[in-house]
């Protein structure tokens, strides 16, 4: 279950690119309505093997034939693979948003809302099986925060000698994961990685220099972790051969959004979960069983929680295969209550550095898969 | 015992008071015994005009009008003449007019004209039950009593039955007490016409146009009666011409005896003292339709009266226990086919000529039988195109081929079109209105009897069997139109559909121009191709847009007709009435 590099070249890019065309072009001379087949992205179309460890698809596709309900899309879908096409050959980059800006140039074609083209951009993705980085596009969205026992080696963008970052040089601030992390190389001693999904308890435990305390990285995910987030810690945790603990609020959103994506990818960026996913992640907290065992103070369940939770009972592949997670949504759906990460400040703010942290590391039978 | 006590005084004086009083009542009876004298029926429609549409200036010259014409088609359609009626209006004065109406007809034999036309309800047509214009030989000798008495001229009328014969000429006088004819001259002359009648009245009268017009009337009679041609000279000179659109005459109706369900005592009792039958099952057989001697037998048993007693000697009592019994007999629905519709396909056509929609539909239901008349409803609707959506629907009204102008709102039409639910048509409607539409609806009701609300011939009375077939028609109509009005919004939105991707075509061969460095050929070549595709999956698209030049029967200087001064029709009181002489 090697990380691995991601495989196709610009070149083989742009030439998938011009294959596809071609078939939609032939197919037109013909008289034939073209289509383009593109992988489901959603949770239907995904398995999940602790085995391989991530979301795999499981080829349902969908057909995207010239219809009025699609024909828009169809055309916004060939301008956008003509696009990357042009990036990639003169290898250049966009971001989502810049791509979404210069579909305006495409008059009717046009993108009115950036999720419409991201949303394409995605399906351009899963049907030429490639990362998004390699058709040229990038997001806008930060990787996450670093802080801690870590080196990481880059290069000078200009000279290209070896820059080494040492991560606990940051003080109060941290070091920030790039939006492309494969050149990157690593050195460290640190026993654990932490992910953290708010900004406020990373803050907390940089700021007590927990790092120090307890021997290892902090990642700040800031919510659900970014392609470049995941990637970072899974090519830090498997080449450094260190585990990963995700510590995130007690709500299904925390559960599943965040830590399941984390740990197996998404459904909907299902072609590409085979990178983006840190599968030896383990779920530290904060578990149904905290909340009571902590007394931590709660909110009641949302109608958008329930309704996230018996989703993901009924169609999270991930969800169906363990039952200790199945057991967790229904005791929290039971309780009618959530409990976010820095609840535990009600103990006393450095309670979770003193107490929570420390119990919860040495007691494994406390963690879920 | 001389002595008179003071209340024999009394009771004498009151003996004699009550004796002058009995002499008094005595006396004013005779003397109203000398008023008492039989008033004529013209004396009485003289005392009653409005009774038979002359109860305005404006609507006596459309009575008189419709009067002579409705009795020319009679005529024309019974002899098998295509009708050619010349109508003509002069402006005599202020308010005084001369209509001339002239027809082709068989004519009038001599000694017959004076009592057509100057005796009250002298005609051919009241003891038979035959689908005809006129009923009962009331309205051309009213129209010429109404001349007489708003001018004193007497009606000049000049008939030919022959080629080789002369014509008669009369003019004429009705002498209102005793309902007969004055001749005030009587001559023979020469006539170029082959045969025909020609009747010329002078009366007072208001011209003028809108929807309850002379104008009108001869354009919707045109409309319902293709096999017509009128020609109209207007007051102000103007000649218009309805040329005819066939050259085949309406099948003759047939002509049927009564139904015995449609028959009251007193016309029951009548018809008893007239018949030339022996006994009452001979007459029960011989005098109605769908009586054989079995159906006689049953009535007479059910009526407690023998079969062979003589009609004459049925008394009263017989008579109403007859009629009775006819009531709880069951007796077979009176034959149909006396009935002749206009049909659905002149019907239609006749409403494209005068209205420029976008979708016509017209329906003719099957006869139907009220109180043993056998009748038939047809109905055409046109929808959209150049008429108002904010209106109420327009209705146009036919008693056997004749439009009806006045009362609408009284019509057993105007009650089934309330009643019907319009909404669920895709029509807009509020409780018991008309609905709001562009839409005109044309509604004809023939039968051997046509039930009107007055001797006027206004409005068709409100037999429960006549609305439900109203309905039944209209209900039709309305479920033609919304499925027509469903598939004018699905061809919309495909419409809308197509030019979405049509919108989008462009941008696929432009992107695939990009992609594999095609040239601008190739591009157009795509665009083209995907063109055909699409119009292969999708398929055609049936173009129902309203195009004003797609209706070729439209005829817009006849739509005209008679519409000028509708704005100010529209606010005068509907029917006119209260407008007086």
């Amino acid at each position: 279950m090697k990380a691995g590099q991601q495989t196709k070249s610009s070149k083989e890019v742009a030439d998938e690119i011009t294959s596809l065309s071609k078939d939609i072009y032939t197919s037109i001379l013909h008289k034939k309505s073209p289509s383009l087949n593109i992988p489901i992205r959603a949770l239907q179309n995904v398995s999940y093997d602790p085995k391989v460890g991530y979301f795999e698809l499981i080829g349902k596709e969908k057909l995207r034939t010239l219809t009025a309900s699609t024909v828009k899309t169809f055309a916004q879908t060939l301008k956008m693979m003509s696009l990357s096409k042009e990036l990639v050959q003169q290898d250049d980059i966009a971001t989502k948003r810049e791509a979404y800006y210069v579909s305006k140039n495409w008059g009717d074609a046009r993108f009115d809302e950036q999720p419409d083209s991201d949303n394409v951009m995605d399906d351009i993705e899963a049907m030429m099986m490639v990362n998004r980085e390699q058709l040229g596009f990038i997001p806008e969205e930060k990787g996450g925060d670093i802080a801690g026992k870590l080196i990481v080696i880059d290069h000078d963008r200009e000279t290209g000698k070896e820059l080494r970052i040492d991560c606990t040089k940051f003080g109060s601030g941290a070091y920030s994961v790039p939006i492309s992390v494969e050149h990157l190389q690593f050195e460290t001693d640190a026993e654990f990685i932490l992910a953290i999904e708010t900004a406020g308890m990373f803050q907390r435990l940089v700021k007590h220099n927990y790092w120090k305390k307890a021997n290892c990285i902090l990642v700040s995910m800031g919510g659900v972790p970014t392609r470049a987030c995941r990637r970072f810690i899974r090519r830090l945790s498997e080449e450094r051969k260190i585990p990963v603990y995700a510590f995130v609020d007690g709500d299904f959103y925390g559960w599943m959004n965040i830590y399941r994506t984390l740990k197996v990818g998404s459904g909907n960026a299902a072609h590409i979960n085979k990178y983006f996913c840190v599968p030896h992640a383990k779920f530290f907290g904060i578990t149904a069983q905290d909340i009571v065992d902590y007394k931590l103070p709660t909110h009641p369940l949302k109608e958008v929680d329930i309704k996230r939770g018996k989703d993901a009972l009924k169609n999270d592949p991930f969800v169906q295969q363990y039952k200790e997670w199945q057991k967790a949504i229904n005791d929290l759906m039971k309780m009618g209550k959530r409990a976010e990460q820095q609840a535990l400040a009600a103990w006393g703010l450095n309670y979770v550095i003193e107490k929570y942290l420390p119990e919860k590391l040495s007691n494994p039978k406390t963690w879920l898969p | 015992m001389a002595q008179k006590t003071l209340t024999d005084v009394g009771n004498e004086q009151g003996e004699s008071a009550g004796k002058r009083e009995a002499d008094r009542i005595k006396s004013k009876a005779h003397e109203m015994a000398q008023k008492q004298q039989e008033i004529s029926v013209a004396a009485f429609f003289e005392k009653n005009r409005h009774l038979l549409g002359f109860d305005n200036k404006r609507k006596a010259l459309l009575t008189t009008v419709k009067e002579a014409v409705d009795n020319s088609l009679d005529a024309c359609e019974e002899a098998g003449i295509l009708p050619e009626i010349h109508v003509e209006m002069i402006q005599m004065d202020e308010e005084r007019f001369r209509i001339i109406v002239e027809d082709n007809g068989p004519g009038i034999v001599k000694n017959q004209i004076p009592k057509v036309f100057g005796k009250l309800l002298y005609g051919s047509k009241f003891f038979t039950l035959r689908q005809s214009r006129g009923q009962q030989g009331i309205g051309i000798s009213a129209a010429v009593m109404y001349a007489q008495l708003t001018t004193g001229r007497p009606a000049k009328i000049t008939s030919k039955i022959h080629p080789n014969e002369p014509a008669h000429y009369y003019e004429l006088h009705i002498n209102t007490q005793k309902n007969m004819p004055e001749i005030v001259k009587e001559e023979s002359k020469e006539w170029a016409k082959e045969h025909g009648t020609r009747v010329e009245l002078d009366l007072e009268a208001i011209y003028q146009k809108g929807s309850q017009s002379v104008d009108q009337y001869l354009k919707q009679t045109a409309i319902v009666n293709p096999h017509v041609t009128l020609v109209y000279t207007n007051p102000k000179a103007e000649q218009i011409i309805f040329a005819r659109a066939t050259d085949s005459l309406p099948q003759q109706p047939k002509e049927i005896k009564p139904h015995p369900y449609g028959v009251e005592l007193g016309m029951f009792i009548n018809m008893l003292k007239m018949t030339q039958y022996r006994t009452l099952q001979q007459f029960l057989c011989s005098d109605f339709s769908r009586v054989g001697p079995g159906t006689a037998k049953e009535i007479c048993q059910h009526a407690s009266v023998l079969p062979s007693t003589p009609p004459k000697d049925i008394s009263r009592e017989m008579a109403e226990r007859l009629t009775k019994a006819i009531k709880v007999t069951k007796i077979i629905a009176p034959a149909t086919d006396c009935v002749v519709p206009i049909s659905e396909m002149l019907l239609e056509k006749g409403l494209k000529k005068e209205i420029n929609a976008e979708f016509y539909t017209a329906v003719s239901r099957p006869p139907e039988v009220y109180r043993g008349n056998p009748f038939v409803i047809e109905c055409a609707l046109a929808y959209g195109g150049e008429q108002s959506a904010e209106e109420s629907v327009t209705i146009y009204r036919f008693a056997n081929r004749v439009p009806l102008l006045y009362q609408q709102s009284a019509c057993a039409t105007y009650k089934a079109i309330i009643d019907t639910n319009w909404r669920s048509y895709g029509l807009s409607q509020s409780a018991s209105s008309l609905p709001i539409g562009p839409v005109t609806v044309a509604i004809h009701m023939a039968s051997v009897w046509v039930p009107f609300t007055s001797e006027s011939k206004e409005a068709i009375a409100h037999y429960p069997e006549i609305i439900k077939e109203i309905k039944l028609a209209l209900q039709e109509c309305g479920r033609r139109l919304y499925s027509y009005l469903s598939k004018k919004q699905r061809v919309g939105y495909e419409l809308k559909k197509r030019g979405y991707i049509e919108k989008y075509i462009p941008h696929v061969a432009e992107a695939l121009k990009g992609l594999l460095g095609l040239k601008d050929s190739d591009r157009e070549k795509i665009e083209a191709a995907l063109k055909e595709i699409l119009e292969k999956t999708r398929g055609e698209v049936e173009d129902i847009d309203f195009k004003p030049e797609k209706n070729v029967e439209y005829d817009e200087t006849f739509a005209k007709i008679g519409k000028e001064e509708k704005k100010e029709s529209a606010e005068g009181s509907e029917d006119g009435e209260g407008e007086g002489i």
